[in-house]
């Protein structure tokens, strides 16, 4: 168990040590022999992703992008989220189904009305252009996800609150939603998460680098001969270490947000 | 301090479960009214009527004067023990205690004072600034105590609050809770399943089953005098044994006797009476001899099956010869052991009589 | 009552119009589009309605039924292998071992980052001769001398494959390590007492009290397999020629490529309807717990 647990453990770790061994080897000596050991150190690919490609930008577009969608899905995701989870009305079941089955969507199946529609509103190419077809995957995964960790919450906090004299806003501010943060957080970071990642609309709305969000970016690069393997995984290093770096501190947190929406469902 | 009189209210919820049906009951000013009954009975529901927590589907719900029956839990102003405390687990003691104050924008300084006021009786002052987090079962149930009290309400609602305590807390809590009603005067309503805590509770017990009222009666005479066979059996531990027969009169002018398949018992029962009943006795109420019967009305031979000592008393568990089980409370020196063939004797002042089709009781049965 | 509903659906109502404003209207739409003849490279054709004509033309293009039958091999080879991976990741995080935190974390970081850079690691390993996969297989004997991975259809799956497994793998094991948690301990003491060995309790406790969320996961991955796009684009482009090309891919070349909108619709309807089937199964299969949970 132990060793086959171990193996397992190498072929999920090796991808990411080869790529932060080769982005740092010449270019020349990707191919030739290659060792798994680091046989010369050079700094020449992340140089020249920042000062010749601009990496910035697509950072840029990314962080903007995956920031507001992020933001704004939290605010209209935590109204719905309450509704669903403390509020009695009929539809509800049909809501939540629903919204169920919006995530399951497949995103091809809207391409291309949204691209008629974005080109007719001249928003191809733009920051909104990305956003809003965004909304799609993030705001019922928002959702879906807030209503199963409110649900935790226990309710009769917020019926105490009444008691005390707290009218429904109030026990909401004042309780629910102090309580909550937490969940909030969770929420937000797969939200952005997902966001970060996203590719067939950055690709499909965007149409130079001027726009391109990340992952774009990384997978049009090209040199004048050949494939420059160096910068792309000093790029793919840069896109992953933010991502390594949040799954780390918050891996407990994301584990719960990811299974409270999906396994009790 | 105020009344709270419920009339005729209902309670269905839309699958069709019933919480509450044509309830009327009220509680007096100062009063504390205990509201008992198995799980399902709906008592929890009723409380959160009260509190406006939940919706009356029919019916009226008055709190002093006022009809508040459509009134949000807010503008109410009744407090409420939930079983889980509900303390804001984001707030300080101080500022739990304080909540109920601070969300209806009285002055800083009362705020402070009656805080501190409520903290001491509670002996509470010492933890002001610690998180819930950070307190012990009966600290927390003190504060869920304190947030209440410091809101000077027109009455006190309590689901189960003891039910989270270990045994002897719960004691205790018991009896400071009896002093604190004293002490404030206050209108209070008790939710509990457990009839002990209700008989020691209450200045009234409400016994509900299945959403309709059983009876509404001093301890006293829930015990000695039960509406019908539920309540009989509900109240008192161990529960009160009964056993199915037919009343019998032998001519005009003659005492009306029992007849069941061990027991024959001239009662004292005058009205007319339906053919079947249940003879209701409590394990008090039946005396243990030891060897076999000595003959004579109201005495039974039974074999001894169980016996558990409870140190202040003996529980013995008796199979008579039709086999009927009865359950006798024998006094803590007896010798008495599993297998014994031993004598029971019903004494008559104990016996109750409860109509076979309906449960209701028979009238003037006991002389209390 | 009545005014807590009117709240309800007013609190709701900001979502589910942006949900309907970008997801479900321009579904409609694109029905509406595959009805058409829209090509966009060619707007003196205007646009006819042309009703069932894209559909038949689905039906008669070896093209799409290559791509489909891609697609099917994808989902059952990857999700197969990821079920059989991810159960036993999931048995072995379920228990108390030193490092466990780390496993757990270490194996999160594939699924959280983006799909193109994960495509590309592999892509990368797998490059040229000189690539260390060969370098690596060459030395211990599994390869007589290097290949060129993405020149033959079937060698060229294998990173295809291996990417997929190696980047959801994580996912299907969280999921299946919370069902694990969901099932009470004493049932392994108790069947312990009684003598069972631990294969028995796997077989005859774990399997079956995991099947709900097995199922969740199935289903799950099925959807996400039936709508590959960025690692197939990344990794081979759908190459050598279109021999690896998923239906999602497909679907983007006759829409962002050639520009054939009406064509492209109609492929994006057919993807949608299989989807939606899938889904279906799901929401009924588990949509009733769903509803019913709220006391």
């Amino acid at each position: 168990m132990t060793a086959v647990l171990a193996a397992l453990m190498v072929f999920t770790l090796f991808p990411f040590y080869w790529a932060l061994v080769s982005s740092f080897t010449p270019d020349a000596a990707l191919f030739r022999d290659p060792s798994l050991w680091p046989r010369e150190i050079i700094f020449d690919h992340y140089r020249a992703l920042f000062d010749e490609r601009d990496f910035f930008t697509p950072i840029r577009n990314s962080l903007i992008v995956a920031g507001t969608t992020t933001l704004f899905c939290l605010i209209v995701g935590t109204l719905a989220a309450y509704a669903l989870a403390r509020l009695e009305f009929r539809g509800k079941a049909a809501i939540m189904a629903f919204i169920l089955a919006v995530t399951m969507f497949p995103q091809i199946s809207i391409v291309s009305p949204l691209y008629l529609l974005l080109r007719s509103l001249r928003l191809i190419d733009t920051y909104p252009g990305l956003i809003m077809p965004y909304m799609t995957f993030a705001m019922p995964l928002t959702v879906w996800v807030l209503t199963g960790s409110i649900r935790q919450i226990p309710r009769d906090l917020e019926e105490a609150a009444h008691v005390d004299g707290a009218s429904r806003r109030q026990s909401f501010t004042k309780i629910l939603l102090p309580l909550a943060v937490p969940s909030l957080a969770t929420t937000g970071i797969l939200t952005f998460i997902y966001c970060w990642n996203e590719f067939l609309f950055a690709l499909s709305f965007t149409l130079g680098p001027e726009r391109q969000t990340v992952p774009v970016a990384i997978a049009l690069f090209r040199g004048q001969y050949q494939v420059p393997w160096g910068q792309i995984l000093a790029a793919a290093v840069v896109a992953t270490a933010p991502v390594a770096v949040m799954v780390l501190l918050f891996q407990r947190r994301i584990v719960q947000g990811l299974t409270a929406g999906a396994v009790k469902g | 301090m105020a009344r709270i009189a419920l009339e005729h209210v209902e309670k269905v919820y839309p699958n069709g479960y019933v919480a509450a049906r044509d309830l009327s009951l009220e509680v007096a000013d100062g009063e504390l009214l205990v509201l008992v009954g198995p799980s399902g009975s709906g008592k929890s529901t009723i409380l959160r009527l009260m509190a406006g927590l939940e919706s009356v589907t029919g019916g009226t719900i008055r709190i002093g004067d006022r009809d508040v029956t459509d009134l949000p839990p807010q503008q109410r102003d009744i407090a409420m023990v939930f079983q889980n405390y509900a303390l804001y687990p984001h707030m300080t003691v101080r500022e739990n205690l304080a909540f109920g104050l601070t969300i209806r924008k009285q002055p800083v300084s009362l705020i402070d004072q009656r805080v501190l006021a409520v903290a001491m009786s509670l002996g509470l002052d010492t933890l002001l600034d610690r998180k819930p987090a950070q307190l012990s079962g009966g600290q927390r149930q003190r504060v869920a105590l304190g947030r209440a009290i410091v809101r000077e309400p027109l009455a006190f609602l309590f689901d189960e609050p003891l039910s989270n305590l270990d045994a002897q807390l719960r004691v205790e809590t018991r009896v400071e809770l009896s002093r604190l009603h004293r002490k404030l005067g206050a209108t209070m309503v008790y939710v509990t399943h457990d009839q002990s805590e209700a008989l020691t509770l209450g200045d009234r017990i409400a016994v509900l089953k299945e959403g309709v009222l059983q009876q509404m009666a001093t301890p006293m005479q829930l015990y000695h005098q039960p509406a019908n066979k539920f309540v009989a059996g509900f109240i008192g531990s161990p529960s009160m044994n009964f056993i199915e027969g037919v009343i019998h009169r032998e001519g005009p002018g003659a005492e009306r006797t029992f007849r069941g398949m061990d027991l024959t018992i001239d009662v004292p029962l005058r009205a007319e009476a339906p053919g079947k009943v249940f003879l209701g006795i409590r394990p008090q109420h039946l005396e243990v001899f030891g060897g076999a019967s000595a003959g004579g009305d109201g005495t039974l031979r039974a074999e001894v099956g169980v016996v558990e000592p409870m140190g202040n008393e003996q529980i013995v568990y008796v199979t008579l010869s039709g086999g009927d089980r009865l359950v006798a409370v024998a006094p803590p020196d007896q010798q008495v052991t599993p297998g014994d063939v031993v004598s029971i004797r019903v004494r008559p002042e104990g016996i109750h009589l409860f109509d076979a089709a309906t449960g209701a009781r028979l009238a003037d049965t006991t002389q209390a | 009552m009545k005014s807590e509903s009117r709240l309800g659906w007013m609190l709701v109502a900001p979502a589910l119009g942006v949900i309907a404003l970008i997801a479900i209207f321009p579904l409609g739409w694109t029905f509406w589009e595959s009805l058409h003849l829209h090509e966009l490279r060619m707007p003196w054709l205007g646009k006819p309605f042309v009703g069932a004509d894209n559909y038949v033309e689905i039906a008669r293009d070896p093209r799409f039924w290559s791509a489909l039958g891609h697609t099917a091999f994808f989902t059952f080879v990857s999700i197969s292998l990821e079920l059989v991976i991810g159960l036993f990741l999931a048995l072995a995080m379920n228990r108390a071992f030193r490092g466990r935190g780390f496993v757990r974390a270490a194996v999160l970081v594939p699924w959280a980052i983006p799909t193109v850079v994960a495509a590309l690691l592999w892509r990368f390993i797998f490059e040229s001769q000189g690539g260390i996969a060969n370098e690596l297989l060459v030395s211990v004997g599994i390869l007589d001398q290097p290949i060129v991975w993405f020149i033959k259809t079937w060698t060229a799956w294998i990173p295809v494959i291996l990417a997929d497994v190696w980047k959801t793998t994580p996912f299907v094991a969280l999921l299946l390590l919370a069902g694990l948690q969901n099932i009470d301990l004493t049932l392994y003491e108790a069947a312990a007492v009684d003598g069972a060995n631990p294969w028995w309790q796997l077989r005859h406790i774990t399997l079956p009290l995991l099947k709900p969320a097995i199922l969740v996961t199935l289903i799950f991955r099925t959807l996400d397999g039936f709508r590959v796009f960025d690692l197939i684009y990344v990794l081979t482009g759908g190459g050598p020629g279109t021999t690896t090309e998923p239906v999602a891919l497909y679907t983007f070349n006759a829409l962002l490529q050639n520009l054939r909108f009406g064509y492209g619709s109609a492929l994006s309807v057919v993807i949608f309807s299989i989807t939606f089937g899938i889904a279906l199964l799901y929401v009924k299969g588990l949509g009733v717990r769903l509803a019913g949970e709220d006391r």
